[in-house]
């Protein structure tokens, strides 16, 4: 593992192994120093192009945690608004000797392209449409937590697919590590390739939700639309949306899920997102634990992958 | 490459301690701890991953019988504070346990199986700093084989070992492999220094590497 770029580059090992570091790596955020020196002299380059908040500010703690030194750059008062391109961005960045990059690009594709250019590990965090594999591992790591184990566990993804790294990442490393998972979504806004993906796809929340251990929401990327994809939001609410009244039907033990950011009374309701049984607020703070593990195993050896 | 197996596991390997001699040494090394603690009130024995923590546990063990309380104990893992991480492809993670009364104020006694280089006392003094701060820290090794890098030296030891660097010096303890025993040995090869402590089922194999 040089890079992170897809959840599905990882097998069920290296899955585990991310998911076993970040749990131990936890325990550091309880201390009174929250810092390990493991990292030290290396550099963290956080290029971001799109906005975040929750994931750059969570690979900025995670980076600092290890002791790492971060650059911070965003597109918006940078040289690219004067119209430099990705690869001369790059070739700076590798100038300045940086160890490992992390990028969040609107263009699907754009971590890969990187990867190509620059000598460090390259860190995808969410490129377009297409992955977005922290947030998986966090998701993952999250579940594992409530439930004990992910072999056999029943997730339903909901929402807004077509759009949605997040459920590209989800699908494919939930499936290495033995769930199964369901898509639930209109027809309009589930991609045209899913049937290639390795999981179930339903248009009936109703009837998936009984079945399902994990639920996991996804917004609706209205910034991404270029068409109508469905008649009113009103609509999509009634049908696709989590109330207190679907959340009832769920089985007892089942959690609610949402990466971020959500809008209430869309697709959650905020009853239901503000219940113990969502797991919203604890995903984000196992998200650091997760990206220092996967910095831990990219940044620290001698480079040649993780050893076990 | 032949894969000589059986090297490890004895044949050129000589036993310098057996079971009940290692016995003997911790019971010996828990009433050294006793007296020059002044009766060890508030001490915490903290073993170094991996070899370290079942000796912990049997010093905890023995001091307990002694003096009729219970002796906290847990685990360090210093993974994170290694000096030699960039020598090798990254390194499993192991748990750091601290128990309930923490560090601050406390005496802590170090406990590993090995002690060689220094550089795992080094690092494991790091990861104490981090996790509070003791009244004074102790250091107890099973076994010392000498070649210090580091100005580190043991208050407690079970045997002074004289080796060659080129040799190899291997714990067995019941807790991790079945069975005790301390073994002294012809180097291994170690071509791109495989990750030592759990290549070939030896588990505190000179852990302060």
């Amino acid at each position: 593992m040089r890079h992170l770029l897809s959840a599905g580059d990882l097998t069920l090992d290296e899955a585990t192994l991310v998911l076993d570091t970040a749990k131990e790596l936890a325990q550091v955020g309880g201390r009174s120093v929250k810092k390990l020196p493991t990292l030290r002299g290396r550099t963290v380059v956080n290029l971001f192009y799109e906005d975040s908040t929750r994931t750059r500010i969570s690979f900025e703690a995670a980076a600092k945690r290890m002791s790492a030194d971060v650059i911070n750059f965003s597109a918006k008062g940078s040289s690219v608004s004067k119209g430099e391109s990705l690869k001369d961005t790059a070739l700076t960045l590798q100038a300045m000797g940086a160890d490992g990059v992390v990028i969040r690009h609107s263009a699907s594709g754009a971590a890969h392209r990187l990867a190509e250019w620059v000598d460090g590990a390259v860190v995808n965090a969410g490129d377009g449409t297409h992955e977005h594999p922290t947030q998986a591992l966090l998701d993952a790591y999250t579940i594992r937590e409530r439930m004990g184990r992910l072999d056999g566990l029943r997730v339903a993804v909901v929402g807004d697919i077509r759009h949605s790294r997040v459920a590209r990442s989800n699908v494919l490393l939930l499936n290495t590590l033995g769930a199964e998972v369901t898509l639930v979504a209109p027809p309009t806004l589930l991609p045209v390739s899913v049937r290639t993906w390795p999981c179930s796809v339903s248009y009936d929340l109703d009837e998936v939700l009984p079945k399902s251990d994990v639920v996991m929401m996804l917004r609706v990327q209205a910034e991404r639309m270029n068409a109508a994809f469905f008649p009113t939001a009103r609509e999509y609410s009634r049908r696709y949306g989590l109330d207190g009244d679907r959340f009832a039907r769920m089985p007892d033990h089942a959690i609610v899920m949402h990466p971020g950011p959500m809008i209430r009374g869309m697709e959650i309701s905020a009853e239901v997102a503000d219940s113990p049984r969502s797991t919203i607020v604890e995903q984000v703070a196992n998200g650091v634990s997760v990206r220092m593990a996967v910095l831990y195993l990219l940044l620290s050896g001698s480079g040649s992958g993780t050893g076990n | 490459m032949h894969a000589r197996k059986h090297a490890d596991d004895g044949s050129q390997s000589r036993a310098v301690l057996e079971g009940p001699e290692i016995d003997r040494a911790l019971t010996r090394i828990a009433h050294e701890v006793l007296e020059r603690t002044k009766g060890g009130a508030d001490i915490t024995l903290l073993g170094i991953r991996t070899g370290g923590v079942p000796l912990a546990r049997r010093l905890a063990e023995r001091i307990e019988q002694v003096e009729n309380r219970s002796i906290p104990w847990g685990a360090l893992d210093i993974t994170m504070y290694r000096d030699d991480l960039r020598l090798a492809p990254a390194r499993a993670v192991g748990r750091t346990e601290i128990p309930a009364e923490g560090v601050d104020g406390r005496v802590v006694v170090l406990v590993d199986d090995v002690l060689f280089s220094g550089r795992t006392v080094r690092a494991a003094l790091d990861a104490l700093n981090d996790l509070g701060r003791p009244r004074a820290v102790q250091l107890a090794v099973l076994v010392d084989r000498g070649h210090r890098e580091l100005p580190i030296r043991a208050d407690y030891v079970g045997k002074n070992l004289p080796t060659s660097v080129r040799e190899n010096v291997t714990v067995r303890l019941q807790e991790l492999d079945g069975h005790d025993a301390v073994l002294i040995g012809p180097a291994r090869p170690r071509a791109g220094r495989a990750p030592e402590e759990t290549a070939t089922g030896g588990t505190g194999t000179e852990a302060d590497r």
